[in-house]
């Protein structure tokens, strides 16, 4: 019994921080809509911040439909968390999770296009093998660059999101075009999209991603690999002290957050979309860093963070059907939420928490990578 | 006596933590003006929770503050400053990137019409005031650019600048060199004849005894004694604080060496700046033999170490462990082969302060049997982790709650003891030590050096290095002096008397 209040006191002492800033988001959007109300609706309206989260609400959690959109919008996001959250656990920041993402996104459609025919176990598997290697190549870069040079890793994903993007188009265009079609595109992915579980849209991606979070804890958990990438994370010195080799845990922690993001847009792909076109959305990429942030990069956090935006997304449409309130209010939530993340003294006073302050090292980490600070490790 | 009026008094202090550890049972302390009073105690006695009360950091269960006999509550460190109390902690609270004067206003920036800093007023009153306390220290240089010392004297201008008239000083000189601690002490005199008071945290007797105008000892969270200096000596205070007799000098016994164990021939290696720091160093470590280095701090013996345990390349010689050769072996191999560390920096190096104890003292065999195992030995073992954490913590009288409280909430000397326990392996071949007692109260020290004599004893070679001399004295069988990156000299134990070996730190010898 006291066991159980005292797990219960340890999750709230990790979760409450992140609870709050978004309650606290809500509150202070509730204000953005009653003010925005003026123009959108007939007039001042003080209650339409309650209809419009009562709308969100339905339109996410409601119906059979509404859960699926939730899950369907989920999933992505919960591996891009994971992406990202991994970095975070080394002192790594991943902005690249945007082009690990597409290339794993167009990994996934060039070889379910080209085994659209074939038994659709085989096009599956081997499409989702290429997007989560695609995306591993991709997060691989930067990780040796970063290990081996110095370079910092802010700075080269962030690059490599554009070259991700020419590159990619590029490829779309000269190399794999699919003829028959008004724009550039790949080709149908016939048998290779992942298969429906349930409803018109609950794709095998989801349970993938679930099962990745899992993955994920056990490994940072359980394994000495986990260890030594918290360590490096942690404190880098000591962990070269300790034996381990930075070089080789921030390229393979890189390596595998890209394969991470990579398998993300695999689902996306192979689930979703269907077939890849220049200038598909890969807004996943920063999403997955307010995922990360909210979830505090713990793999359970990350799974709640992801089904919280998943549902804004889905949530999103009925609130404007119902009550004109734009769907953009909800950029304006995840925004809020991530700035009472970061000024979480804002948080503690409005509600009064008294909880010992936790290290958010992810937040130091965004600062200290933006700031250009030594990387973990120094120089090989 | 005449009576000066106490400038702070601290009443029945009482402070329960959420754990059950009664840190402080019913304090009471009493400073006067124009004194400092040294308050003595093992690491944990629970002198730092009653400073942290003092300042506002923590909140007491019970017990009463008085300032100039008004009681007084402290909500918050602003409320401490604005009491004139000054603090002055062991990890210093300064922005590197900034300048000493910026260091010194922040909070309390002058600023002009318009809200623009003032910079050049603010140094002008820094000038004034570190003419006052006899600091030679430029307002305009960046703290990273300052040695340990003058950051130290930034953290007390600052204080002064605050208009503190109680200055506490969390063991201010663990951190210092033997010269620094001197110059500290002139300061602190000088600040004492201004009328300060100022509470000197330590467990250093000698210092205590040096500087202070009373003391009062502390041992698990209760005041033991109060004494001046003149009325005690080192063994009476010693013997208050760990509350039974300890002997300040080691019997260290005879030693068997054995086979040459370490064989270190032609070492060169660069510092962090690239500069060549050490020059063709032989030695040889035999089993069953402890060897000492003395020397004064920054002539190499860092980057010895660092070369010894393979975290810094060697630019040249070699490096040989019971015959294998190792120079450029990585850190893991020469673990496998036997060799442990202790590091000075115990924060940089030793801990990792996130971590839980259990596994910090797992830390530097985390992917060895019976830590790891399993699939592909990659599966880490939490009960062989909890296991050792508590058979190591009861051995070396780790002083924590439990074995998941994290590393970094245990007190300094405790910490050093976690490092210590992990590292004295049973299978131990070649044991480096830097500094293993750094910060460290009488009785761990007595304890750690027990121990060492005991690896020795049953075969391990070990390599001493520390800035204390009487350590290196005490414990070594043979003695090496390093001068700028050389072995300056070899004196067998019964040969190296104190001052020889103190001139030939000093200068290097005529050949140097």
């Amino acid at each position: 019994m006291s066991r159980l209040r005292r797990a219960a006191g340890r999750v709230w002492q990790v979760a409450s921080i992140p609870l709050l800033a978004i309650v606290l988001a809500f509150i202070v959007a509730a204000f953005v809509i009653v003010v925005s109300s003026v123009f959108t609706s007939s007039g001042l309206d003080v209650f339409l911040p309650l209809g419009a989260y009562g709308s969100l609400l339905a339109g996410a959690f409601g119906s059979g439909t509404g859960i699926s959109n939730t899950l369907v919008a989920a999933a992505p996001l919960i591996l891009g968390g994971l992406a990202v959250g991994l970095g975070f656990k080394a002192g790594l920041f991943n902005i690249g999770v945007a082009g690990q993402f597409l290339v794993g996104a167009f990994a996934a459609a060039v070889v379910g296009a080209s085994l659209a025919g074939a038994p659709g176990a085989v096009g599956v598997s081997l499409a989702m093998i290429a997007g989560a290697l695609g995306g591993a190549a991709f997060g691989f870069i930067p990780g040796l660059l970063k290990a081996r040079t110095g370079a910092h890793e802010v700075v080269t994903t962030i690059m490599l999101n554009n070259a991700a993007v020419l590159l990619l188009t590029w490829a779309v265009n000269d190399l794999v075009r699919a003829p028959g079609f008004s724009f550039p595109r790949t080709g149908d992915i016939g048998n290779s999209a992942l298969p429906i579980l349930l409803g018109r849209n609950v794709h095998l991606g989801i349970p993938l991603a679930v099962l990745a979070v899992f993955a994920v804890r056990w490994l940072l958990d359980r394994t000495t690999n986990g260890f030594e990438i918290r360590t490096v994370g942690q404190n880098p010195n000591a962990a070269r002290y300790a034996g381990m080799r930075p070089v080789f845990v921030t390229t393979l922690t890189m390596t595998l957050s890209g394969l991470l993001a990579g398998t993300a847009g695999a689902i996306q792909m192979l689930g979703v979309i269907g077939f890849y076109a220049p200038g598909i959305t890969a807004s996943v990429g920063f999403d997955s860093i307010a995922v990360a942030l909210l979830g505090r990069s713990d793999p359970i956090g990350i799974l709640f963070a992801a089904i919280l935006f998943g549902a804004f997304r889905a949530g999103a449409p009925l609130m404007q059907i119902e009550t004109s309130v734009p769907i953009e209010i909800i950029d304006i939530i995840q925004a809020l939420v991530i700035l009472f993340l970061a000024a979480d003294l804002i948080v503690r006073r409005v509600f009064r928490v008294r909880a010992t302050k936790p290290v958010i090292s992810e937040l130091a980490t965004v600062a200290r990578t933006w700031a250009g600070g030594t990387p973990p490790g120094g120089t090989p | 006596m005449s009576e000066v009026p106490a400038v702070l008094e601290m009443r029945g202090i009482t402070k329960r933590f959420p754990t059950g550890t009664l840190a402080n049972d019913a304090i009471d302390l009493e400073v006067r003006k124009g004194e400092i009073h040294a308050l003595l105690g093992e690491n944990g006695a629970g002198k730092s929770t009653l400073m942290n009360i003092l300042y506002g950091l923590v909140t007491p269960d019970e017990g009463e503050i008085r300032i100039d006999a008004q009681p007084i509550t402290i909500h918050d460190p602003a409320d401490a400053i604005a009491r004139g109390i000054g603090m002055v902690h062991q990890h210093f609270m300064l922005i590197p990137v900034l300048s000493v004067a910026e260091n010194v206003v922040l909070g309390q920036e002058i600023v002009r019409a318009g809200g623009v800093l003032d910079l050049s007023e603010a140094g002008t009153r820094i000038n004034l005031l570190a003419k006052k306390l006899g600091f030679d220290i430029d307002p305009s240089s960046k703290i990273e650019g300052l040695s340990v010392g003058q950051q130290q004297r930034v953290e007390i201008l600052k204080a002064i600048y605050r208009n503190a008239r109680i200055l506490v000083l969390d063991e201010p000189t663990a951190v210092l060199t033997p010269q620094e601690t001197r110059e500290i002490f002139e300061v602190l005199r000088r600040l004492r004849s201004e009328g300060a008071s100022i509470i000197f945290i330590s467990h250093k007797l000698d210092e205590v005894l040096e500087i202070a105008d009373r003391i009062t000892v502390i041992r698990r969270g209760k005041v033991v004694g109060s004494r001046r200096p003149r009325e005690t000596n080192a063994n009476d205070l010693a013997e208050l604080m760990v509350g039974r007799a300890v002997s300040l000098r080691v019997d260290r016994g005879r030693s068997h060496p054995g086979e040459s164990m370490l064989e270190v021939a032609g070492l060169r290696a660069k510092n962090d700046r690239g500069q060549d720091v050490l020059h063709d160093i032989d030695l040889s470590v035999h089993a069953g033999e402890i060897v000492g280095i003395a020397g004064v701090a920054g002539n190499g013996q860092e980057e010895l170490v660092e070369a010894l345990i393979g975290l810094r390349k060697p630019t040249g010689g070699r490096i040989r462990l019971g015959g294998h050769d190792l120079t450029h072996a990585s850190v893991d191999e020469r673990r496998d082969r036997g060799m442990a560390f202790v590091p000075a920096d115990r924060h940089k190096y030793g801990l990792v302060l996130t971590y839980p104890l259990d596994d910090n003292l797992a830390l530097t065999r985390y992917g060895d049997r019976p830590f790891a195992g399993g699939f592909a030995g990659i599966i880490r073992n939490f009960r062989a982790i909890a296991e050792n954490a508590i058979r190591l913590m009861k051995e070396f009288d780790i002083r924590a709650p439990d074995p998941k409280v994290p590393a970094g909430t245990l007190s300094g000397g405790n910490q050093q003891k976690v490092v210590v326990a992990r590292e004295f392996r049973h299978d131990l071949r070649l044991l480096v030590l830097d500094q293993p007692t750094r910060g460290l109260d009488v009785g761990s020290i007595e304890f750690i050096h027990k121990q060492v004599i005991g690896r020795r004893d049953s075969g391990a070679a070990v390599l001493l290095v520390s800035a204390e001399l009487d350590e290196v004295l005490d414990l070594s069988d043979r003695v090496l002096v390093m001068f700028r990156g050389r072995v300056v000299g070899t004196f067998l134990a019964d040969e190296a008397q104190r001052e020889k070996v103190g001139l030939l730190m000093a200068t290097g010898g005529a050949a140097a």
